[in-house]
């Protein structure tokens, strides 16, 4: 504490402008809640100790869900009790980041727990700040794995009984009795002195991190006057009078100074390595044909639906596969229902000349529609100029917009002619292939079995997309 | 503006105060207050009494709103005047060590 003067940390965001409304100087925290303090002594370690430019802070779910709006650092918002494991991710691909793990007691405690037990038995090289309201403040005061015996909440209106609920689990504790972890404590905040202890609890957590990429986790009793339905003030001398009776403050293991830090090591794979694991046959030189279309600019957002069983999403697969072949930026994401097959079934491709930010396609520039369904649920997705493919050997109308471009195929009824409904999906790569002269239709088709392994149909694939190729040119008077 | 004979000095930012009363509480010295007065989110903010602080930093740490409020540690250090354009008026300033060559206005922490 020798700074002159205390002020608002500078990891902290002048002005929130991601908080929705006219008020971007305030926190969304209710008055006298524990989180803001816990975020200020967070900011002002960060800012003492330089490490602002590389740290990742990772917001849980519960009341803190939005500390992205606040702190100027890296941010990755997280699923609730998903924090330990986004963390072990962000630290292991960047070693030299500085990663918190910031959790209520229910995200940490309850649907969380073993990702927290887990990453602390590996002893990742991360922070975890662990704060401790012994209830769920976020949804409304429901009991959490730490409310009291007795302590009434929305969920034990006649007060938390062991028999029906079990006891508060005592984290620290059991976290302390693993052999990795490096620095385990619980503090207070309660009165000046405590919230001190736990200011000087966090930054050695911290330093545990940046100086030995050690685990540490500190526990911190936290106010939540709203959740307990108290004032302020009743609230924190409850930490201190009631809270801290069953969850005693206190180091419950240090082993800092003997500890010699956690080696940091990306573990790297070659290019070749991850060819060979994928089974991916690797050409030996980049092929003539694909070469001709390096200067493309494409930018195309595709989505393919169908029945599951369509071949909806290998259709996608093989696009982005062989738009990649064909030096473009691709992206491939599925979605499909619980019923794999007999359901619907839908993805997402991306095929461009310039980066993808995101794999989602909400508005596509081509609609793929294998089935009626598909077109009665996106037709109005597609953008104005966009193009819808359809299966008219399966859909019984024509799609309405006329502010796109309609092209129907029998898809389903060329693959039958062939000997398979199940390569329709072929039929119709061969066609948009063709259609937007995307790639290289030959070198699809001497490469389609690197997509579609099975050697059986990889003769028939082959001829569908011939003939999909084939049905475009008689009709669309294609080059 | 302050009595420079006190060591420290607190100034609550009145709309960022949520009025939670923990640092009117935590302060050793009893110079904080809840005003009678609202801000304009409806609460009753802290203000300081004017003096008698010793720059002991407690309510900052007590405070959950990372911008409500800021402590001067050594007022009786910050001694240089100057025209303030957004309280109009001359006001104590202060330097900060990693802001060289700017100024800032103690009462309302903006550059002047
Ligand atoms: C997968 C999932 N399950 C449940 C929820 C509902 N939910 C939101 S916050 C929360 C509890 C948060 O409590 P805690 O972690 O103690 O944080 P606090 O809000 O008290 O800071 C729950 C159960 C959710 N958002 N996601
Ligand atoms: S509900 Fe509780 S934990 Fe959530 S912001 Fe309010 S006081 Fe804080
Ligand atoms: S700095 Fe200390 S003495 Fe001054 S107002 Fe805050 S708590 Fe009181």
């Amino acid at each position: 504490m020798s700074k002159e003067i205390l002020k608002k940390s500078e990891v902290f965001y002048e002005v929130y402008e991601r908080k929705p409304g006219a008020d971007k100087l305030t926190t969304t925290y209710c008055p006298g809640c524990g989180h803001g303090i816990i975020h200020k002594m967070i900011a002002e370690a960060l800012e003492d100790f330089g490490v602002q430019d590389r740290t990742i802070f990772i917001s849980p779910v519960g009341c803190s869900v939005f500390a992205y709006y606040y702190f100027h650092t890296g941010n990755v918002q997280v699923a609730h009790g998903r924090a330990p494991a986004v963390a072990t991710g962000l630290k292991r691909a960047n070693p030299d980041s500085i990663v918190i793990s910031y959790q209520g007691d229910g995200d940490l405690a309850a649907i969380g727990g073993l990702e927290i037990l887990h990453a602390a038995n590996r002893g990742e090289g991360f922070t975890v700040i662990f704060v401790n309201n012994a209830i769920y403040g976020m949804t409304g005061g429901q009991m959490a794995p730490t409310t009291l015996i007795g302590q009434t909440t929305m969920t034990t209106p006649r007060g938390r009984d062991p028999v029906n609920d079990g006891y508060p689990i005592r984290m620290s504790e059991i976290i302390a009795t693993l052999e990795a972890p490096v620095y385990v404590e619980r503090v207070m905040l309660s009165d000046s002195k405590e919230i001190m202890k736990a200011r000087a609890a966090i930054r050695k957590a911290l330093k545990v991190q940046i100086e030995k990429n050690g685990f540490a986790f500190v526990e911190i009793l936290s106010p939540c006057p709203s959740g307990w339905k108290m004032t302020p003030s009743q609230a924190k001398r409850w930490v201190a009078d009631v809270l801290s009776k069953y969850f005693p403050v206190g180091v419950k293991k240090d082993i800092s100074a003997e500890f010699e830090g956690r080696k940091k090591e990306v573990k790297k794979v070659s290019k070749e390595e991850i060819a060979k694991i994928l089974g991916i046959v690797e050409a030996e030189e980049v092929d003539k044909r694909v070469n001709k279309y390096v200067d493309k600019d494409v930018s195309e957002e595709i989505k393919v639906a169908g029945f599951g069983g369509q071949g909806v999403l290998s259709l996608g697969i093989t696009l982005a596969y062989m738009g990649m072949k064909h030096g473009y930026k691709v992206s491939w994401l599925p979605s499909y229902g619980p019923e794999m097959r007999g359901g619907t079934a839908n993805c997402h491709v991306k095929i461009s000349k310039g980066s993808i930010g995101s794999p989602v396609v909400s508005y596509p520039t081509l609609l793929i529609a294998m089935n009626r369904p598909s077109l009665d649920r996106f037709e109005n997705d597609v953008v104005s100029g966009g193009i819808i493919v359809y299966d008219n050997s399966l859909i019984d109308r024509e799609p309405v917009r006329s502010d796109v471009t309609v092209i129907p195929i029998p898809a389903t009824k060329i693959a039958d002619e062939i000997g398979s409904t199940k390569i329709a999906n072929m039929v119709v790569v061969g066609a948009i292939v063709k259609y937007l002269d995307l790639m290289s239709v030959e070198y699809i088709i001497d490469s389609i079995d690197q997509v579609i392994k099975s050697k059986k149909l990889a003769d028939m694939n082959r001829e569908a997309i011939r003939k999909g190729v084939e049905y475009m040119t008689t009709n669309y008077k294609l080059g | 503006m302050g009595d420079k004979k006190t060591k420290g000095h607190v100034v609550v930012n009145i709309e960022e105060c949520k009025g939670c009363g923990l640092c009117v509480e935590a302060c050793p010295v009893n110079v904080l207050y809840q005003s009678e007065k609202f801000n304009t989110r409806g609460y009753h903010y802290a203000q300081y009494k004017g003096d008698g602080c010793t720059g002991c930093g407690i309510c900052f740490y007590s405070c959950p709103e990372p911008g409500a409020i800021t402590v001067f540690k050594r007022w009786d250090k910050i001694t240089e005047k100057r025209f303030c354009k957004n309280c109009d008026g001359e006001r104590f300033v202060f330097t900060l060590e990693d802001k060289p060559g700017k100024y800032f206005c103690t009462a309302c922490l903006k550059e002047v």
